[in-house]
């Protein structure tokens, strides 16, 4: 069966003064089957947020997505449809959830008139049927007296409970594909495992796909099929979950493994990696990770391409030539 | 559409001077609807022999002009004119205003350059001079005519607070949110953007509705206004200006009137912002 989304090769460029043009993003592909979980997991500024506003096309401009990016949506490329039918993409097959629920809700309206606007953009019926749509998505997220906080502003409401609205505004449009970008990030640590658990329950009885963003290694086990790590707008390794964490390969992966204390397992420093992702402008030539890198190889001068270091398995490492 | 128009008002009556300015409007609208009813019509009350200026009295509580037409009335009736200018012209410029500022700082760019730029032009022209000028230029100006004038030249500083607002508003991720489940620039502008922006609004508004009063006032004044017989504060102010001496009365009410208005409007016009702005922080 053909994935659910396809993306090939995807670059964004804002404009620089200097360089005349940089790449946040800069020839990203994956793939996403039907009821797949994906993780992209890396570090603030590697890119993995901008990539997914440019699934959507909501690149922030200057920003642009680059000519030869293709985003292909069930046999449609999302990048060449004209602005109506753009609309009917976003909402109704992809939604999005944003990270912070404090200001991802419009202050100046109830949560029912926010998922009914939704139910209205996407589908022709009548407001008490919108209205009942609200109701039933409000409880299917886990608001208590649901019908109640159909009339709350969003001010009423805590974070956990604001993140659940939002997540029922994205699933009024009963979409294919959720997007959630650090959907928990602003969130206490008890209700960030509540509102991953919704996500994944939700996410298998609507028979959506996800693309999960993280910087957080810790919430993908158990959750995600797949998980591809990006650096410097790149996809730097992209395993199944489970071969991912018996496996980390490449140095930077294993550099954030290092990074995240864990339970198991003899007690050690936590390792972090020195330094933070340059900004665009100052990538390294060749290995883009070069700068940070334990390791140093000889060919670390030339850009890595993807190796394959197992099955399904595969990373921008020249290290997995070495290995073979 | 729910707006949370009742908790800022309520905020806004919180204050002193708010609930002052609050009641004085109220008294000063029914004012302008109730009295002409109760009143003679002064167009039909002329007694010219010897009901002219008279000072006041039980009869005519703020005396009769130079026409012996009772000032009370007239006062009243002046209000209606008055006030519906200042509001029909600022509703107008209002609703200009936001347009402009959303779709400007909206769109941004080569849009929002050019548009501010031509603010920024019209701005540099004093609104009075320009309102003389218009005004000079078409005798016997209609009274509709007036009101689109002045509601055309006096959308300026909306459209500049509006535009701010909505560029500290674009980056918002309730916006992007919207976007990213599929709603377009207009929906996007007049159904997310232009609500959060209604605090500053009706300050803007209720702040125009006193600058208009002494606008209109001025303009009618210096007898470009709005032309006798039909009465205006700033109309009446003109026609005593002969007789300030010998019958202080028929400028010194429609003169009160005014000062009594802009003062309730400012009053409350000043809790108003500072309620949008406790709000917004």
């Amino acid at each position: 069966m053909s994935p659910l989304l396809e993306v090939r090769d995807l670059r964004v460029t804002f404009p620089d003064r200097a360089t005349g043009g940089v790449h946040p993003v800069d020839g990203v592909s994956f793939e996403l089957a039907r009821g797949e979980t994906l993780a992209l997991v890396g570090e603030s500024g590697c890119g993995k947020s901008l990539s997914a506003l440019a699934l959507l096309r909501l690149v922030p401009p200057p920003g642009r997505i680059a000519s030869g990016s293709a985003v292909v949506l069930d046999g449609t490329d999302v990048l060449a449809l004209d602005d109506k039918s753009l609309r009917k993409v976003r909402g109704r097959r992809i939604a999005m959830i944003f990270q912070d629920p404090m200001t991802s809700l419009n202050p100046v309206f109830t949560v029912g008139d926010q998922i009914t606007e939704v139910v209205h953009a996407h589908f022709k019926v009548p407001k008490q049927e919108a209205r009942d749509r609200a109701l039933k998505l409000l409880n299917e997220v886990g608001i208590p007296d649901a019908a109640s906080r159909l009339d709350a502003y969003p001010h009423q409401l805590s974070g956990g409970m604001r993140q659940r609205v939002m997540i029922a505004i994205a699933l009024a449009g009963e979409p294919e594909l959720l997007i959630a970008d650090e959907p928990t990030t602003a969130l206490d640590v008890t209700v960030q495992a509540q509102i991953l658990e919704l996500l994944d329950q939700l996410r298998a009885t609507h028979g959506m796909s996800m693309l999960l963003i993280t910087h957080d290694l810790g919430i993908v086990a158990g959750r995600a099929d797949r998980v591809a790590v990006m650096y410097a707008g790149q996809i730097v390794e992209q395993a199944s979950t489970a071969a991912l964490f018996a496996k980390p390969s490449h140095p930077y992966t294993q550099g954030l493994f290092a990074s995240v204390p864990r339970l198991t397992g003899p007690v050690g420093h936590l390792m972090p990696i020195p330094g933070t992702v340059p900004p665009p402008s100052a990538w390294p030539s060749g290995c883009r990770f070069r700068t940070r890198c334990p390791i140093v190889h000889a060919r670390s001068a030339e850009m890595p391409p993807m190796l394959q270091v197992g099955p399904e398995h595969s990373m921008r490492c020249w290290l997995a030539e070495d290995q073979q | 559409m729910t707006a949370p128009a009742p908790s800022l008002l309520r905020r806004t009556m919180r204050v002193a001077n708010g609930r002052a300015g609050a009641v004085a409007l109220v008294v000063i609208a029914l004012f302008a609807l109730a009295a002409p009813l109760a009143l003679p019509d002064p167009a039909t009350q002329f007694d010219i022999v010897d009901g002219a200026l008279r000072p006041p009295s039980a009869i005519h509580p703020f005396g009769t002009d130079h026409l012996s037409r009772d000032v009370l009335s007239r006062v009243a009736n002046g209000a209606r004119i008055s006030l519906a200018v200042a509001v029909i012209a600022v509703a107008l410029s209002i609703t200009l205003g936001a347009v402009v500022g959303l779709v400007a700082g909206f769109f941004g760019g080569v849009t929002d350059t050019i548009v501010m730029r031509v603010v920024d032009g019209a701005m540099a022209i004093p609104r009075l001079f320009l309102l003389l000028l218009l005004v000079a230029a078409w005798d016997r100006l209609p009274l509709a005519a007036l009101i689109l004038v002045i509601g055309a030249t006096g959308w300026l500083g909306t459209s500049r607070l509006v535009r701010a607002e909505v560029l500290r508003l674009r980056e918002a991720e309730f916006v992007r949110s919207a976007q990213a489940l599929g709603a377009g620039a207009r929906r996007v502008m007049f159904r997310h953007l232009l609500p959060n922006t209604i605090g500053p609004l009706a300050v803007a508004a209720m702040l125009g509705v006193g600058d208009v009063i002494l606008l209109e006032a001025g303009l009618s004044f210096l007898g470009l206004g709005v032309r006798p017989p039909t009465p205006s504060w700033g109309g009446m102010i003109l026609e005593g200006k002969d007789v300030l001496q010998a019958a202080p009365w028929v400028s010194l009410f429609p003169g009160l009137a005014i000062v009594a208005t802009v003062l309730a409007i400012n009053l409350f016009g000043e809790a108003l912002h500072r309620a949008a702005e406790s709000r917004s922080s």
